[in-house]
């Protein structure tokens, strides 16, 4: 096992090359689902302030003619 | 074709896609970890090293990959000012900014041990550091202006005139003498590579390929989402002071409806 990970030698050289690329891979993804799970509360706020100002509408706003 | 490429078309066909493809990315990068570290030998010459290739390759084909892409979206958005093509080349940038870090540091992991240096300004090496550069500049830029439009036009412009840097990347072993080898996989005679390298590479490049196709639409949604956000501010709807008008349901209140059904 631990010659598996010493890797010939050259085990710090190899390790760090992936658990480097696996860190950012991952950092990336969870920064893009945090970022969309804000903007999908912020938005969702906002539509609902939008619907409570105007409770006429039921519909969809129509564009005017 | 300009109808199929509205954000609601693409929210709608790719929600169902999303979570095969998440599986589908987990598994070739699970199998292409196992024969990339256990299932594959090693090198003669370079011994173990030779592993930081299925790193350092599908990294490198990633950061040239994204670019291309990156570069025709901007073109799309220039020709035809695409609210799309815009939005897919902002959701590329950052997945292949960081793709191409990885590779030039994998290269610098790799090339110490077997070069005996950590870094040399050499052709292949030194256009891959302008990509990183291409890629930062882009989104520096697109970011930069408080109108969008203005923002992607001129990162469109960007990205088109940087996209001369990727044949320059490709070819600058066979242009320059250098010290990183020449083609062996893309070649006019075929690959010049065992097989069984070439299973964990391509199983890698097939994954890191998923995965940016995964975090692609999560970033097309997360940018119709701030796009969305903001055309709501400017509606004046939230503004106290002014009279309220209607927000502009222009093409990203689609994006909205299809979301919300996620």
């Amino acid at each position: 096992m631990s010659e598996f990970f010493s890797m010939g030698g050259y085990g710090s050289y190899i390790w760090a090359s992936y658990g480097l690329t696996a860190l950012a891979m991952i950092v990336l993804l969870i920064a893009t689902l945090r970022g969309l799970r804000s903007s999908r509360i912020e938005r969702d706020q906002l539509e609902a302030v939008l619907q409570s100002r105007r409770p006429r509408r039921t519909k969809k706003p129509q564009k005017a003619s | 074709m300009h109808r199929f490429a509205k954000p609601s078309v693409f929210l709608k066909f790719t929600a169902p896609i999303l979570p095969w493809l998440s599986v589908l990315t987990v598994i070739l990068i699970a199998a292409g970890l196992y024969f990339s570290l256990i299932g594959s030998p090693v090198d003669y010459q370079q011994g173990h090293t030779v592993r930081i290739m299925y790193i350092h390759v599908p990294a490198a084909w990633m950061g040239l990959f994204c670019y291309v892409g990156m570069a025709i979206c901007g073109a799309m958005s220039l020709i035809w000012k695409h609210p799309l093509a815009d939005i897919c080349a902002r959701a590329t940038a950052p997945v292949g900014a960081t793709f191409t870090a990885l590779c030039l540091i994998t290269g610098s992991l790799w090339g110490e041990p077997m070069w005996g240096t950590w870094w040399v300004w050499d052709a292949r090496l030194t256009s891959m550091l302008i990509l990183l550069f291409l890629y930062l500049g882009y989104m520096a830029l697109v970011n930069a202006f408080d109108d969008p439009e203005r923002g992607s036009k001129a990162g469109s412009a960007l990205a088109l005139v940087g996209a001369v840097n990727v044949p320059i990347v490709k070819f600058s072993v066979d242009w320059w003498n250098t010290l990183h080898q020449p083609a062996s996989i893309v070649r006019m005679d075929g690959p010049a590579i065992d097989p069984s390298m070439q299973l964990p590479l391509a199983l890698m490049i097939l994954g890191f390929t998923c995965y940016y196709l995964v975090v692609l639409i999560l970033r097309v949604r997360l940018e119709l989402n701030e796009r969305r956000i903001r055309a709501l501010h400017l509606s004046g709807m939230f503004d106290e002071h002014s009279t309220p008008a209607p927000p502009t349901e222009q093409s990203y209140d689609a994006g909205h409806n299809a979301e919300a059904k996620q």
